[in-house]
């Protein structure tokens, strides 16, 4: 079966395929200065993929989290052992 | 004009670790260099867990990621003499962390390079012409609070642990360790755009799994 693919709806020139595929280099600064005026466009118009862009950032924020955990005090101290050992081994 | 408003939240509020309260990383490597064992502590307690996160993206236990990141203290320390400064000294050591973890993966039969599946397609969530078929349910802003809170993190860290390894090397570095893009490309050795890609992948799977989080 041969699917008729729709008229974009008035004021998209981006589909929200497109628009989500490019947000990642949106985020990053990293489009061309036209296609970030797509994208921006596409947002301005176009609430689901703007709850998207949304739910990334809140998806990065969260991910940044997991970093928050503090160090094994034994590994440290197990570094700091292996520092030592070098600098011993480094001196004449 | 809604949607540009509304989007304004977000990753602005990204933290920058490089500046982090303490001496400065030039300093840090002076001194280590004279032989200041405080030093040495201090780089310890301001990367360790970061390497380690970053070799568990290619070795298969966290006592061999554990390994691999001591090696790449011991690295650290031997290369001592030969830092150039080139690069900043943490993507330096995050790049001594890489290249022993890849060694000690393929050893394991662990590293494998990117798949085709992991920069592939969409999940099904558009139509053939592009629109979405099901708009995502509303839940940033009423799920933001929730989402800090520390049982999600460790939730996050095991969605993370579960995305293949490409993505899941991308994603630690960018968004768990908050690295600049250059940074990350120059440590995994990758291009810019295949980075993006993994990173946009490995983002929108662990949106999907916050969504299940969100929305019950």
């Amino acid at each position: 079966m041969v699917t008729t693919p729709r008229a974009k709806p008035d004021g998209h020139d981006i589909t929200c395929r497109q628009a989500v595929a490019l947000m990642t280099d949106y985020l990053d600064g990293a489009l061309s200065e036209d296609d970030r005026a797509l994208v921006e466009a596409h947002l301005g118009e176009c609430e689901a993929c703007t709850e998207h862009l949304r739910q990334i950032r809140v998806t990065v924020t969260v991910t940044g989290r997991v970093r928050d955990e503090d160090l094994n005090p034994r590994a440290r101290e197990d570094l700091m052992n292996l520092y030592r050992r070098w600098q011993a081994d480094r001196e004449p | 004009m809604r949607g540009r408003l509304a989007i304004a939240i977000g990753t602005d509020d990204r933290r920058e670790h490089s500046s982090s309260p303490g001496p400065g990383e030039g300093e840090l490597l002076a001194r280590l260099q004279a032989g200041d064992e405080e030093a040495f502590a201090c780089l310890v307690d301001r990367h360790h867990a970061a390497m380690v996160r970053i070799a568990r993206g290619y070795v298969r236990s966290q006592a061999v990621a554990e390994e691999v990141a001591q090696e790449g203290w011991l690295g650290l320390l031997r290369g001592l003499d030969r830092f150039e400064g080139r690069s900043s000294l943490r993507t330096w050591l995050f790049r001594i962390v890489v290249n022993r973890a890849i060694s000690t993966g393929l050893h394991e039969r662990q590293h494998l390079p990117v798949a085709d599946s992991e920069l592939g397609d969409d999940g099904g969530r558009f139509s053939q012409d592009g629109w979405w078929v099901t708009p995502p349910v509303h839940w940033a802003d009423e799920a933001v609070d929730r989402m800090v809170a520390p049982e999600v993190a460790a939730r996050v860290r095991r969605f993370v642990a579960e995305l293949p390894p490409a993505q899941r090397q991308v994603v630690t570095l960018r968004d768990v360790e908050g690295l600049p893009s250059a940074d990350v490309c120059d440590i995994l050795g990758i291009s810019e755009g295949n980075q993006r890609v993994l990173l946009h992948r490995a983002r929108t799977r662990i949106r999907q799994h916050l969504e299940q989080e969100a929305v019950w």
